[in-house]
Parts: C-alpha cells; structure tokens; sequence
C-alpha cells in the first residue's frame, strides 16, 4: 500500500491510483445461508486504464462493482477511491464521492426518461452541485466529442441502444470522475455496436486519465481494454 | 426542482388528470363554501345585523329552541337594566308566522317585536324606503320581502288570527331569521299576536309584560357579568353568536356542509397521496439510478415535495378561481349564496396542506430505495 491518508470526499486527492482493492471480502445473507461474493480481492488500477473484468454470471462481478462503488461496504478489506478509504465514510458521505468522484455506466444506459439527452448530463451536474463540470467540462461539448452532438435534445425513448450508451457514457463523464465504473455496457448491443461502444470508452479513459472498471462476458470486445482479469467464486483468477 | 419540473412536462397528461381532480374538488369546496356563506345570512342576517351584545333567555330554555320557547317578563327586564356594564337592555319577542298578501299570495314573517323608542328598533338610515316602526299595525320589513311582490303601502293578514299588518318601512338589504324574512313590528302588537288573541278580543293582561327574551347591550370597554346578570334576573345568558344556534335548523345545515367539506378535504388529500405513491413506486428504478449517481435522499424529496406544491397550488388556483366564477352565477339566483375571502382562503390553505401530507406520505419511499438496483437486470 502506498500509505494514503484518509481524505474528506471533494478534497482533490494527491494519490495516483484510481481504485484500490486491498484483501476485499463480502459475505452476503446471514445464518445458515451465507454467500462469498468477494473473496480477498486485491486489485489496483491506475488514472488511465482501461481493465475489463470477465467471467460467468454469479462470479461475484456485480458485488465488485458495487463495493468499489461505495455502494455498500465490504465485509472486511479496503476500498479506497482516488485515495480515499470508503469504509470510513458513513452512507450520506460516501454519496457525496459517488456524485463528485465516481461515474456509472449502466446497462442499456440507464438513462433518466424524462430528460434530453443533454439534461441528463445537466442532472448529474446538478446532483454534484455544479454548474459545469470541473475542467469545464460542458455538457454539450462532451455529447459531441461522444458523438451525440445531433440528438442532444432527444428523449431516451428516441435513441437508439447504442446511443442511450455513449449518452450514458458522456453523462458518467461529466462530473469529470476519478473512477468510472461500468456495468454490462454491451449486453443490449449487436456485435457492431458493441464494439464501437467500447472503444468510445477506451478512448474517453485515455484521454481524461480516468480510471476504468468494465464489467462484462462479453470476450469479444476486450481487444479494446488495456488490462483484463478474470472472475470466478468471488476470487480474480487471472 | 431540476428533475421535477422536467418531469412534469414530460409526465404532462397524468399530472394533469390528477390535478384536474382537486381542481374539481376545490370548485366544489367553493361551490359549499358559498352555500355554508349563504345559509347562514339566510339563518341569522336578522340577528346579526341587531346591536345586540347577548340575549338573556328565561332560566332553563335549551339554546336550540330558545327563541320559541322562552318567554321573559319586564321584571327580567328590569333586573337586567339594573346590572353594571348593561349600557341598553329592551325585551324583544321573536315568533314565526305564516301570513298572505292583498292577492293571497303566501308570505312566511320571522316577526321581530320591539318597542318602537328602544334600541333595537330598525334605525332610519337603515331603512331604505318608507319610515320606521310607530304605527301600531305597521312593520318594517327586510327588502327580500320586496322579491315577493310587496312594497310600502301594502298589507298583510295572518293566517288563523286575521291580524292586519301595514307594510311602512322597507329596511336595506336582506333581514332574515330561520330562512324567513324579518318584519320588525310594534312590542305591544306582537304581544297581542304572541298570546294568540283575535283582533277586537280581550288579551290576557299578563300578556304585555311578555317578550321572548332581554336584548342587552354592553357599554364600551365594560365587561358583561352574565353569572349576576342571570342570578339576579332568574334568565340564561347567551351571546349573539352562540344566540344563532336558535335559529331553526341553523345548526344542522352548518354541521351538514362543514362535515361534506371536512370529507372533501380529505378524498383530495387521499387522491394526491395515492397518486404520488404509484408515482413513486413507477420511478423506483429511475431514483435507484439518481442515488447511484450521489444523489442524496433530502434532494430527491425536496425535489418531489416541489413537484406535489406545484401541482397542489396552481390546480387548486384554478379550480377556485372556476368556483367563484361559478358564485358569481349563483348569486344572482334565489340559492342562498355568498362567497367571502375568508373562508375561501382557509379553504385554498387546507387543499394544498392537506395534499402535501398526503404527498410526503407517499415520498418517504424514496428512502428505501436501494441505490444497488440501478445495476444488473434490464429494465
């Protein structure tokens, strides 16, 4: 470990990793039905890359995403966010690093239906309390450098799957996080799309010296990740 | 408010049928307020336009049946006059009489009978046309009286007795008692009328002491000692607000519309509350993915507490300015009707108070929603 201090949430942290996992485990259910989602994971990704975790359905990727998302907590281990210890905050301050640190990417984009395009990234704005994102990032710019400047007016129910994605993208971009987490991005996407999807994503970790999380089986895409590990029983194989 | 407001656009045609039901609801309370407004001038305009402060009714009558069952003589009277505070204290007796026109035409009197010199009788700026009281048989009459056909000049006969009453005086604006037009009348001939005596007969003599109560009015600044008042003059104090409840059947068409309106109040605070929980309950995955992205609990509530005021105030402002466009309709009916700020602003605070609770109700699930289901599963 590199022996960072706690830090307050919104405090810009001097660290360089992105997401630590130090020794991460997570039970689930109680009694006689107790279930490791998470055993003794340990996993370090820096600003800059893109890591795409695989493997069966059950594996225990989905808690990951979770505990590193300050979601809930880990049962025993460490989870630090752009240097911050998440187990130390209580639930309204682990919000708090959610809307100014960490950026969702949902499946089918999860977007808001009562928003334009361009609204859902003004919403995230307004949840983290900005007006415009920090470096400036603005959030039409953003829909055009993602491709969507044309529909930045549209409703979700107008888009197509890939587009609610790279507007999802976009949206989980424009807090300008230090963690992005993904979930399943191409489950509802046709090879091509997929593909295309990914590789926006690749792209944005690049260029915003984002740290990345990809959660998916789908083993045809990961040509575009810079890291790829393995998930199995709740213990990273790879 | 950014989502809220949005979501009110977008969700347009359900907040707009939920809206429209208190919007009808508030035509409605309107609509009640008015009729609650309007029967009671109809019950006790009469009353309330006297300058009495409290009527001393003989010892044990029940309020509710007071003004026909009391009766008190002048040595009540003259105990009353005698009392500190008591600035003017006159009998006056109150009776119920069916009478017909010159042309046969029925014409229902609550008679009001004072002494022509006291306080009580009709002052001369407030009649309109005619004189005042003075002539034995003459009465002064509420200018609904003039609705029937009657005017100045024309005479009455009561029904069984035959007793001819000489229209002089018409007093402006309405005068009623018990839903029936007040004709202020001489004490000595509604004496006669009250014992039942035919003209020409003989009246029982202990009959011109009588009246159904003492009219007391207090002198500025003094307090009323009722409890002396009463001991002293064996009679039973009541307020002219509380003297209301003689009226007949004022107390229960007061009761009836306030209970209809208490029930209305509290279906429109139903309707939001349920509307806002299938609201809620249909965005439990949206307001997973807000919590996902950080946004806190007291946000998403101030934001759909927002989103239930807006609707709440400008369907509840609409619906009353319908309702009082309605009023304006009514008044120029025979319906008892009359709107009046007050009420109505109380009645706009209830709508939109009552609907925020319902709404809060109903909003506290936005606190058990777990942020973890914005991931996995489609929607």
């Amino acid at each position: 470990m590199t022996g960072t201090t706690q830090q307050a949430p919104g405090t810009t942290p001097t660290t360089t990793v992105g997401l630590e996992l130090d020794d991460v485990t997570l039970t689930l259910g109680d009694g006689d039905s107790t279930v490791t989602a998470l055993d003794h994971v340990s996993l370090t990704v820096p600003p800059g890359q893109l890591l795409a975790v695989v493997g069966p359905s059950g594996a225990g990727k989905s808690s990951l995403l979770a505990v590193a998302g300050a979601l809930g907590l880990p049962t025993a281990g460490v989870v630090r966010v752009a240097g911050v210890d998440v187990s130390a905050l209580n639930a309204a301050r682990r919000a708090d690093l959610r809307r100014r640190r960490i950026g969702f990417v949902f499946q089918s984009g999860n977007l808001l239906p009562a928003l334009t395009a361009v609204d859902q990234l003004r919403f995230a704005l307004h949840v983290a309390g900005e007006r415009v994102g920090r470096d400036g990032r603005d959030p039409r710019t953003l829909l055009g450098q993602v491709g969507m400047a044309h529909k930045a007016d549209r409703r979700p129910h107008e888009l197509s799957g890939g587009e609610r994605q790279r507007v999802g993208i976009a949206r989980a971009l424009v807090t300008a996080p230090a963690l992005l987490l993904v979930d399943e991005p191409t489950a509802a996407l046709d090879r091509a799309r997929s593909h295309e999807v990914v590789q926006l994503l690749a792209t944005e970790t690049h260029e915003y010296g984002v740290a990345t999380v990809m959660v998916t089986h789908d083993h045809d895409v990961l040509e575009h990740c810079d890291r790829v590990v393995e998930m199995e029983d709740g213990r990273l194989t790879a | 408010m950014f989502l809220a407001w949005r979501e009110l656009w977008f969700a347009r045609s359900r907040f707009g049928l939920m809206g429209a039901v208190v919007g009808l609801v508030a035509v409605l309370v309107v609509m009640l307020s008015g009729l609650s407004s309007g029967l009671v001038n109809d019950g006790v305009s009469g009353l309330k336009k006297l300058p009495v402060t409290a009527f001393a009714f003989d010892d044990g009558t029940a309020v509710d049946s007071a003004f026909s069952r009391s009766t008190v003589d002048r040595d009540q009277l003259a105990a009353w006059s005698a009392q500190d505070g008591v600035a003017e204290a006159a009998l006056f007796g109150n009776q119920l009489v069916n009478a017909e026109g010159a042309n046969g035409e029925a014409v229902d009197l609550a008679l009001f009978g004072v002494e022509p010199d006291s306080f009580l009788a009709p002052a001369p700026d407030a009649v309109a046309d005619g004189e005042g009281l003075g002539d034995a048989t003459g009465i002064v009459v509420s200018d609904t009286v003039t609705e029937l056909g009657l005017g100045v000049g024309d005479t009455v006969t009561i029904e069984r007795l035959g007793t001819e009453l000489t229209i002089v005086g018409v007093l402006d604006g309405q005068h009623t008692f018990g839903h029936v037009d007040v004709a202020y009348v001489p004490l000595e001939t509604w004496q006669e009328i009250h014992s039942g005596a035919l003209p020409g007969t003989e009246v029982r003599p202990e009959a011109y002491d009588e009246a159904t109560a003492v009219a007391l009015s207090v002198a500025d600044g003094a307090e009323l000692d009722t409890a002396a008042g009463d001991s002293d003059a064996a009679t039973m104090t009541v307020p002219l607000d509380e003297s209301f409840d003689g009226s007949p059947g004022y107390a229960a068409e007061t009761l009836t519309l306030n209970l209809i309106q208490l029930f209305l109040y509290a279906i429109s605070a139903l309707v939001v509350g349920a509307f806002f929980t299938v609201w809620t309950i249909q965005r439990k995955h949206e307001i997973a993915v807000a919590r996902a992205m950080g946004a806190s609990t007291g946000y998403l509530v101030r934001d759909a507490l927002g989103q239930a005021a807006v609707v709440l105030v400008v369907s509840t402002v609409v619906g009353m300015a319908v309702g009082v466009g309605f009023g304006a309709l009514m008044t120029s009916t025979p319906m008892p009707f009359a709107l009046e700020a007050g009420p109505l602003a109380v009645a706009a605070a209830l709508l939109v108070g009552l609907g925020l609770l319902g709404a809060a109700a109903s909003v506290g699930r936005i606190a058990h929603v777990d942020p973890l289901t914005a991931l996995g599963g489609q929607r």
